[in-house]
């Protein structure tokens, strides 16, 4: 896994200091691996970190602790000049698209503005030229140039937005939940053309985003973050099928399904409580507080991410890595019958827990 | 009582709104009813007139809005020729409406205790300390802990799912007959969302409250709706038991919409989306609202407004492939 990975990030840190010797740890040692043209989906529920993680990986927030190693180089060993050169490498779209482009600026000004920034334009012809391939290419006419954002609809300035991360050419491209403010049917449309632009371009991708069925189309692997923390990584289809941690489980039977025979039959796990503060978090496992399963070892000690299967990374203390000793002893306590509250909901978890 | 009249009935309802760009068309002729105790579900995209059919209802429209046309009939009463004191009166006692973002419907200055007694003391004359009393079992309800002390608090002490259920609660003290919910759980995330539907269910089923939920999540509408109403620019294109919606749906919007939505539970490898945009209703459009974006338009869509096709007792759709002349189209459509 670790050859081809484009963008590693290792044990990223992101403390907001509050003042008054008080710390929100934003994002606490998140370690996760991008590999080239595959798109990685960061899922949780809002104040997980999802985002301050994106904007820290593109270093829009300076880190507290970690690297980031973007195809191959540290981004701490590089010039000034090299961070630069980069920051063309790496683009963001934005979640608002009402916020995030500038209301007195045309659509014209705003697509070609970072090829302005980076002297990419010849001349303002080519400048114009680029702009209407752009366009072209995230499904607008050449006439849009001259209008201004609020001219636009929702779908169509998520689609001036992500002309403009387009705008360098960049190899890796960080989507913070660009379709949450758009309508249901609009939403495909704009999933549908990222997935579309990323196979033409071979772009790299981190798609953030709280809603878990777009994810699940767009994504190759899927991460999941609770409180700052990743408790669960794999690839797509193993964790829709066969979600291990149980934060995962939980926040996929929270998801109610558009289908009245499935929806009645189907047993939820419904969690109680809300998300703990992360400025006073648990010791611990985090998610401990609301886990249905918590045991004593979770709040003395914290589980740390582990390759459980090929591929699947759990940090949670009832999946002991696979050549771990403690499996044996962990098996015993799931074969009790009064362990295993999700048996009736996730059937399959009996083998998928014993491997 | 007659119960054979539904609680709620609203008849060709037309709302418009005078804005600086003209006259907009918000509601265009909508029919619905929602019988005592159920559910009914108003789904449909944003700017397609839901959340205007239900303020109409309300009585709460803005100043630039007015119903031109139509009726709606509650409970043995016609509320559009209400008095606004009158309209009052049967607001938060009758009628009580969850709007989307708590915080917005929550008072910041005043205590949750003082909120939620407001409405006894002041409307249904109740003594103080007894309104009290409801509040804290109203709290308990909806399963906030410690309601007495609780009831001291102020708005921000709560987070986002703790203020919906407060507001959930504020909605069910004057024991209403209908409750009107406006995507109440869109702020939140899926795992408060999760609590708060299954709230709404163990409240219907404890005090026998109706409802209308509008929202455009279907997943939801799977969990908790009786009945559906599908709306699309300003009309309602589909009307059915849950079931005639999700499995034997009849207009191509609603196909549509189905079939735009990504699945957890199964495989997915395709989108679906519905290209275009809904019809701007500055100037409605004189045919079909939905001709444009519609993979069967026929000619006749596109000048003619079609008309409603009772399918049962209870399934009834706008489209014009349910004429009897489109009988041939509707067999190449249906392969």
């Amino acid at each position: 896994m670790t050859d081809s990975a484009f963008l590693e990030v290792k044990h990223l840190k992101k403390y907001f200091d509050l003042g008054h010797d008080r710390l929100l740890k934003a994002v606490d040692d998140v370690s996760l691996n991008i590999r080239k043209g595959k798109t990685l989906g960061i899922v949780g529920e809002s104040g997980c970190g999802k985002t301050t993680f994106g904007r820290t990986v593109l270093g829009i927030y300076e880190k507290t602790g970690g690297k980031v190693v973007f195809d191959g180089k540290d981004t701490d060993a590089m010039s000034e000049k090299e961070h630069f050169q980069l920051k063309k490498r790496m683009q963001m779209i934005f979640q608002d698209p009402y916020a995030s482009l500038n209301p007195r600026s045309t659509v014209l000004d705003l697509i070609a503005e970072p090829m302005d920034i980076h002297h990419l334009c010849k001349n303002g012809r080519d400048r114009r030229a680029r702009v209407e391939k752009l366009l072209q290419e995230v499904g607008l006419s050449a006439d849009f140039l001259n209008r201004y954002p609020h001219e636009f609809s929702g779908g169509q300035r998520q689609r001036i937005g992500i002309a403009r991360a387009l705008a360098l050419n960049p190899e890796f491209v960080i989507a913070d939940e660009p379709i949450s403010a758009l309508d249901v049917s609009v939403q495909a449309q704009v999933v549908q053309l990222l997935k579309q632009l990323q196979k033409e371009k071979g772009l790299t991708m981190m798609f953030i985003a709280h809603d878990l069925s777009m994810v699940k189309y767009i994504s190759d692997d899927v991460a999941v973050m609770y409180l700052g923390h990743l408790v669960e990584q794999t690839s797509s289809r193993v964790l829709y099928d066969r979600p291990l941690h149980p934060y995962t489980q939980a926040l996929l039977s929270a998801i109610p399904i558009p289908d009245p025979d499935v929806e009645e039959k189907r047993k939820r796990i419904i969690l109680s409580g809300d998300l703990p503060s992360p400025i006073n978090p648990p010791s611990g496992c985090v998610f401990r507080t609301r886990c249905p399963l918590a045991m004593a070892a979770c709040a003395s000690e914290k589980p740390s991410l582990k390759e459980v299967a090929e591929g699947h990374y759990v940090a949670c203390h009832l999946h002991p890595s696979a050549k771990s000793g403690h499996a044996a002893r962990m098996k015993q306590v799931f074969n009790k019958e009064e362990n295993r509250p999700f048996q009736s909901i996730f059937p399959y978890l009996n083998h998928a827990l014993y491997f | 009582m007659s119960d054979q009249e539904p609680l709620l009935q609203v008849s060709h309802l037309h709302v418009t709104f005078k804005t600086h760009g003209g006259r907009v068309s918000a509601v265009r002729g909508v029919d619905f009813s929602v019988n005592r105790g159920e559910t009914l579900a108003i789904v449909g995209e944003s700017g397609c007139g839901k959340s205007v059919t239900s303020l109409s209802v309300m009585g709460l429209l803005p100043a630039s809005g007015k119903i031109t046309q139509g009726s709606i009939r509650f409970d043995h009463q016609e509320l559009t020729r209400l008095t606004k004191k009158q309209m009052r009166r049967i607001r938060g006692v009758d009628l009580s409406m969850i709007f989307q973002d708590p915080m917005t419907s929550l008072n910041p200055t005043l205590s949750i205790g003082s909120q939620m007694t407001e409405g006894l003391v002041h409307q249904n004359k109740v003594p103080r300390s007894e309104a009290r009393k409801r509040a804290v079992d109203m709290l308990k309800l909806v399963g906030i802990p410690n309601p007495q002390e609780r009831m001291k608090e102020f708005p921000h002490q709560f987070s986002g799912g703790m203020r919906q259920r407060i507001v959930i609660a504020m909605a069910l003290i004057c024991q209403p007959k209908l409750i009107i919910a406006d995507e109440p759980t869109t702020a939140l995330d899926v795992t408060i969302q999760a609590q708060i539907l299954e709230l709404f269910g163990r409240i219907q089923r404890e005090t026998g409250v109706a409802m209308i939920m509008i929202t455009h999540d279907l997943g939801i509408v799977a969990k908790i709706a009786d009945r559906i109403a599908v709306m699309y620019a300003g009309e309602i294109v589909e009307t059915g038991n849950k079931r005639d919606i999700f499995y034997h749906s009849r207009h191509p919007y609603t196909k549509a919409l189905l079939d735009s939505i990504v699945r957890i539970d199964l495989p997915s490898d395709e989108l679906h989306p519905i290209e275009g945009a809904p019809p701007d209703l500055f100037s409605p459009p004189a045919g079909c609202a939905f001709s444009d974006r519609c993979p069967f338009a026929m000619e006749v869509c596109d000048h003619v407004q079609p008309p409603t096709t009772w399918l049962d007792l209870h399934h009834r759709a706008a489209c014009w492939l349910l004429d009897k002349r489109a009988q041939a189209v509707r067999e190449a459509v249906e392969k």
